[in-house]
């Protein structure tokens, strides 16, 4: 592979301003030349802005092996929100900084660094580098806070955020780790599947079988709603093959008819592993007051497995001008948390909390939140934590009816409660995740 | 080549024959000269062309029981002394090459070569087992007797001479994991299901079978040894292992709560070392194993667990100028529950048993008793019938007290009240042959005021079974003040032929065991009082190391009863002699509510009846708390804390009290009485270890912050401040670490 470093170094040095600006000015020597140095005093308040100029995400396909997207790589599958987003903004050749991929299962076909490979196969130009990141189910979201702080440091101009998972073909799980198999982490973190961490949810925080499939049924019927009124068709861009012939256009996982009863024939996914694999006494040592787990999780109010990719085009505001773009919304904070680990998935309560409180906001300022359904206790405890209105979460579904495609959900929910925000002509929103390991991501979003 | 621990001899095939037979010792028990010893006969059979293989046995009757854990007290005192020396590191260095010799001696037989073979003629466990993994062929002689196995985990300790490696290497991940972490001894025939043995033979064709397969070519390459090599089932982040490890990692604390460091350091070993060739897997093995050495889990277990125990058996605390006595027939008077149990328990031992209640229907329904649990002992397949036949012809049940009249040993188990214990002394008495001993069961009532009653008070003691009788291996003997020397030894020797471990308390109101019982189930209430969840209550005492919860325990032994006798300790002793918070709780549930406890499946929990699922917690509970506290913001580690503090208080004060006169006892007896965090080694033992003047700190936090049952008696007070033990002040062995 041919890497021309004239390029990029070309582009840096048309932006050494910003480049050159010190988070701390005893860092720059007097030695430097004084008109950098001049350059580089540059007063406080004048950290750029990222703004996001567009995203696109594929249909969510099935993620088995009858699934629509099963016979598309993962690389392929990953390049095809590039190639859009390059197509739809008209982007020249080689004017990314850089691509930034969330992948959860980075093995086999999804290994190396498939970020660089899809750039390279999308046709974004050989000078375009590509990074792939992974924090489990919020790395696609982190990857679009990255390809932000790269903007916002002033390094980089034009950079994409992303994510892309072939759950179908790759495995979830497929690329190990030590936090379940390695004593040394699993013990005293108190390691427990998933989902018997969202049934603990459920039981330490009250919420019935009753409370958890009523959500899910209302998942797919806002999922069902949105696609009916096409307030998805902005963003979804079909998957082709090689023909030009449509693979997939249309999330394939939904389950319009769901109903309360068909959800009650369902029995509880997690019992006989949490039971026979030593898990639940494992969730009750490390939530003591708990007698027994109650068991409410299952495939139909559960986020479901997935095959899909998703990007967002972020740049600064000189970027934007340069090349036409119109700014849809910028990003106006983000941040990361560790929580408590058995319980794992209530990340986003602490990461919301640490959001709030540096970037002095509040929920009062949040027009729409957008939380990964990957589980419905899930859910409903970040509703139960912060009170908030139903009709402000969660508005045109989630994963437990589209799907969760692990790497890319972050950047597709994004996009989606952008979309809203303009529908519904409202500012500001709060997208989050939970993840694995106790993890919480979270970034606002302010639309122009 | 003469050796002490060992007989090498060369036959004309150049097959060395290297016997194990330890002089001195009807078992062969491995020391450092045996370590050495062997180390050297791996050199010399290596280096000498003329040897072709080696097979190794031993002329005893068994091969090894393993190493002498007598030898980890010197290696500790050793590292002790180095590191006041030299500091940490250079201990922990010199503990590391020390504690891995026999492993690395181990390893040269498996790369030595030529091919070793195991020629199993009898019990192999721990180390013993571990020589014979490291062969390159086990053949054993089909010996019913034999048994195999890694038993180092039940005192606190892990098999570090290889166990760890080869046991997963051979059998399948799961299997493996058993062997390793329940440390369960296995037959012949399992072993060789598991293919941990290659081939059994008769026993007199055993040497012969082995050196055949040497003739025969035997390949001197351990499987692990060769490329390719996977283990049984698949490597660790094969899809299979992928499965099992996490649950393997929760059934671990599932099992242990994590208490138990040997057992998390096994799973990394077998994590770890999986992914590695077998001289850096035992490596890795070593470095865990001397981790588990120096910790005070490992130290008090095998103090209390292994040698403390076992001297207690022995007999230390029995007059040793009474000659050895033996029951040959036992009377039990009031044979209810707990009295047909012990009744069980002597047949079985091979006691002639009278059994004697008020009615005859009584009396035969306590042998009935007996028979059913036979029975059910029959039906899991760990007694014949023949057993119980022979067992229950060796009991009588009867209403005639003259069939005591040959009895060795008497018994009392009547209802815990004095008018009827007097009743039944009076009738019996007549009946004494010359010389028996007469024994009461009481658990409640001191034996001095019993003994008074009894018209040759040196004839009398306290012969405390805890209840099930079948399963508690402990027996509190109660000294009343005048009980003698020949009543101390005749309750002593009986118990030690059922089996039991005795230990020998001075009176007071509830021994010693009941007493630290007592305070366990006290606190549960006080936390029910303060308003913690119930379910954390019993989880948190769980997670202590407490077998069970203070309310599961409460329904055990029945709320009515608890609460008859606040209300007699409050008519003996007075209304400030009793909680009266505590006794308006229980006059709630027991007479407002109706739940006696577990006999009529209504206590703290409900009972579904048998085979309807588990029980539960009541869900009327919470009504009965005046308060309710948030679970985030109770402090795990302190409510667990709580537990143990304020039984080892106790068992302080019992000390002080002078019912309990040697640390060992209190020791084997929390743990073995009522499961006292097995891992501290024991109640008092919690104390030595986390070192008595920060015990003392803690209790003064403690009782500052929830009451004065959490102060510390006088007698640690001045421990704390001479900077004593309890083993150190009361002249047994010192903890050597510092």
């Amino acid at each position: 592979m041919l890497f021309p470093p004239f390029l990029s170094r070309m582009r840096a040095g048309k932006r050494l301003g910003r480049a050159l600006t010190p988070a701390n000015e005893d860092l720059v020597s007097p030695l430097i030349s004084p008109v950098l140095y001049v350059i580089a005093v540059i007063p406080e308040n004048a950290m750029p802005e990222a703004y996001i100029y567009d995203h696109v995400r594929t249909p969510r396909g099935r993620g088995k092996t009858d699934g629509a997207l099963h016979e598309v790589t993962a690389l392929r599958l990953a390049a095809v929100p590039l190639e859009a987003l390059k197509e739809r903004n008209r982007l020249p050749e080689n004017t990314i900084d850089d691509v930034v991929l969330g992948v959860v299962d980075p093995v086999g076909e999804a290994g190396g660094d498939i970020a660089r490979f899809a750039a390279l196969k999308s046709g974004l130009g050989e000078a375009v580098p590509g990074v792939q990141i992974n924090r489990f189910c919020a790395s696609g979201l982190d990857a679009v806070n990255f390809a932000a702080a790269q903007i916002m440091s002033g390094q980089h101009e034009l950079v994409i955020g992303g994510g892309a998972e072939s759950m179908s073909r790759v495995g979830i799980g497929a690329s190990g780790g030590a936090l379940a198999m390695d004593p040394s982490i699993a013990v005293p973190a108190f390691f427990i599947p998933q989902g018997v961490a969202a049934d603990l949810i459920a039981t330490k925080y009250g919420f019935s079988r009753e409370d958890v499939d009523a959500y899910s049924v209302q998942s797919q019927q806002r999922a069902t709603k949105a696609w009916d009124e096409g307030r998805f068709n902005n963003s979804v861009v079909p998957v082709k093959d090689i023909n030009g012939l449509t693979i997939l256009a249309k999330d394939e996982q939904m389950r319009p008819n769901t109903t309360m009863q068909s959800l009650a024939q369902l029995k509880p996914s997690f019992v006989e592993l949490a039971q026979t694999g030593g898990f639940d006494a494992v969730a009750i040592q490390s939530h003591p007051e708990v007698e027994r787990i109650n068991y409410v999780h299952h495939a139909g109010n559960s986020s479901g497995i997935v095959d899909g990719a998703g990007a967002v085009l972020l740049g600064s505001k000189e970027a934007g001008a340069k090349y036409g773009l119109k700014a849809r919304a910028k990003i106006r904070a983000f941040s990361n948390i560790g929580s408590e680990p058995a319980m794992m998935l209530t990340g986003p309560i602490d990461v919301t909390n640490k959001l709030f409180e540096r970037s002095g906001m509040k929920k009062s300022d949040i027009d729409l939140f957008e939380l990964n359904e990957a589980f419905a206790s899930v859910v409903l405890r970040y509703i139960q934590a912060f009170e908030i209105d139903n009709d402000k979460i969660n508005v045109n579904g989630g994963a437990i009816a589209l799907g969760h495609p692990l790497g890319a959900t972050g950047a597709m929910i994004l996009g989606t409660v952008l979309d809203e925000l303009e529908r519904r002509n409202k500012a500001t929103a709060l997208v989050t995740l939970c993840i694995g390991g106790g993890m919480g991501t979270a970034t606002i979003i302010e639309r122009m | 080549m003469v050796f002490k621990n060992f007989k090498v001899e060369i036959d004309t095939d150049g097959i060395a024959l290297v016997t194990l037979d330890i002089p001195g010792n009807s078992m062969n028990v491995l020391s450092e000269i045996t370590a050495a010893e062997l180390e050297e006969i791996v050199k010399q059979t290596s280096a000498d062309t003329t040897v072709k293989g080696v097979v190794i046995t031993s002329s005893k009757k068994a091969l090894s029981a393993g190493a002498d854990l007598a030898m980890l007290e010197s290696m500790s005192r050793a590292y002790a002394q180095l590191y006041k020396e030299k500091g940490e590191v250079a201990a922990n260095q010199r503990l590391f090459d020390q504690s891995r010799r026999f492993s690395l001696t181990l390893r040269a037989i498996e790369t030595s070569g030529k091919p070793w073979i195991a020629a199993i003629n009898g019990l192999a466990l721990g180390g013993g087992f571990e020589l014979t993994l490291c062969c390159h062929y086990r053949v054993a002689a089909d010996n019913p007797m034999t048994r195999l196995g890694l038993p180092e985990i039940k005192v606190g300790l892990f098999p570090g001479a290889g166990g760890t490696q080869r046991v997963p290497r051979i059998v399948a991940l799961q299997d493996a994991m058993q062997i390793l972490l329940k440390g369960e001894a296995m037959d012949v025939a399992r072993a060789k299901a598991l293919r941990l043995i290659d081939a059994v033979v008769p026993p007199t064709e055993l040497i012969k079978a082995a050196k055949d397969w040497i003739k025969g070519g035997g390949k001197a390459v351990m499987p692990w040894d060769e490329r390719e090599f996977k283990p049984p089932g698949g490597s660790v982040f094969s899809k299979a292992g992928m499965m099992l490890f996490p649950t393997l990692n929760a059934t671990y604390r599932r099992d242990t709560y994590d208490n138990h460091p040997a057992a998390r350091a096994v799973m990394s070993c077998v994590y770890e070392g999986l992914q590695l060739p077998m001289d850096a897997a035992l490596r890795v093995e070593s470095r865990y194993f001397a981790q588990i050495l120096r910790s005070k889990e490992a130290h008090a277990m095998i103090r209390s667990l292994f040698l403390s125990k076992r001297e207690l058996n022995k007999g230390t605390r029995r007059p040793q100028n009474v000659p050895p006595t033996k029951v040959r027939k036992l009377a039990l008077i009031g044979a209810g529950f707990v009295g047909s149990s012990i009744g069980f328990v002597s047949a079985r031992a091979g006691i002639e048993v009278v059994l004697i209640n008020r009615h005859q229907e009584s009396a035969d329904k306590a042998k009935a008793h007996a028979k059913a649990v036979f029975d059910e002992l029959i039906k899991k397949g760990s007694a014949k019938e023949s057993d119980r036949d022979e067992a229950l012809a060796r009991m009588i049940a009867t209403v005639d007290y003259a069939m005591i009249n040959d009895c060795d040993l008497i018994i009392e188990s009547v209802f815990e009240d004095r008018k009827a214990k007097f009743e039944t002394y009076a009738k019996a008495q007549p009946f004494l042959k010359e010389g028996a001993i007469f024994a009461s069961n009481t658990s409640t009532l001191p034996i001095n005021s019993l003994a008074e009653e009894f018209t040759d008070p040196t004839k009398f003691i306290g012969i405390h079974f805890f209840s099930p009788v079948e399963k508690m291996m402990l027996v509190e003997v109660v000294l009343g003040k005048n009980t003698g020397e020949v009543a101390l030894a005749t309750a002593f020797d009986y118990v030690r032929q059922l089996g039991k471990t005795p230990i020998v308390v001075n009176d007071s109101r509830g021994f010693f065991a009941n007493r630290c019982v007592a305070r366990f189930i006290s606190e549960g209430k006080e936390m029910f009082l303060e308003g913690v969840r119930p379910a954390m209550i019993e989880n948190c005492a769980k997670m202590a190391g407490m077998p069970v919860g203070p309310l599961s325990l409460s329904d055990e032994t029945a709320l009515d009863l608890r609460l008859t006798i606040m209300k007699a300790t409050e008519a003996d002793l007075g209304p400030h002699a009793i909680d009266q918070t505590d006794k308006e709780l229980m006059t709630e549930l027991v007479e407002k509510k109706g739940r006696l406890g577990r006999k009529n499946r209504k206590g703290f929990y409900d009972y579904p009846e048998k085979g309807k699922g588990k029980k539960s917690l009541w869900g009327g509970l919470a009504d009965l708390q005046p308060k309710h506290l948030e679970p985030d913001m109770l402090d795990v580690e302190e409510l667990k804390q709580r537990f143990l503090v304020v039984q080892a208080v106790e068992a302080a004060r019992t000390v002080e009290d002078h019912v309990i006169t040697d640390p060992r006892e209190a020791d084997v007896g929390s743990i073995l009485g009522f499961g006292f965090a097995p891992f501290t080694g024991g109640a008092l033992s919690y104390i030595d270890f986390m070192g008595t003047k920060e015990f003392v700190e803690l209790c003064h936090k403690l009782a500052a912050k929830y009451g004065p049952r959490f102060a510390a008696p006088k007698l640690l007070e001045e421990m704390a401040k001479h900077g004593q033990t309890f083993y150190g002040r009361f002249g047994y062995k010192e903890r050597a670490l510092p």
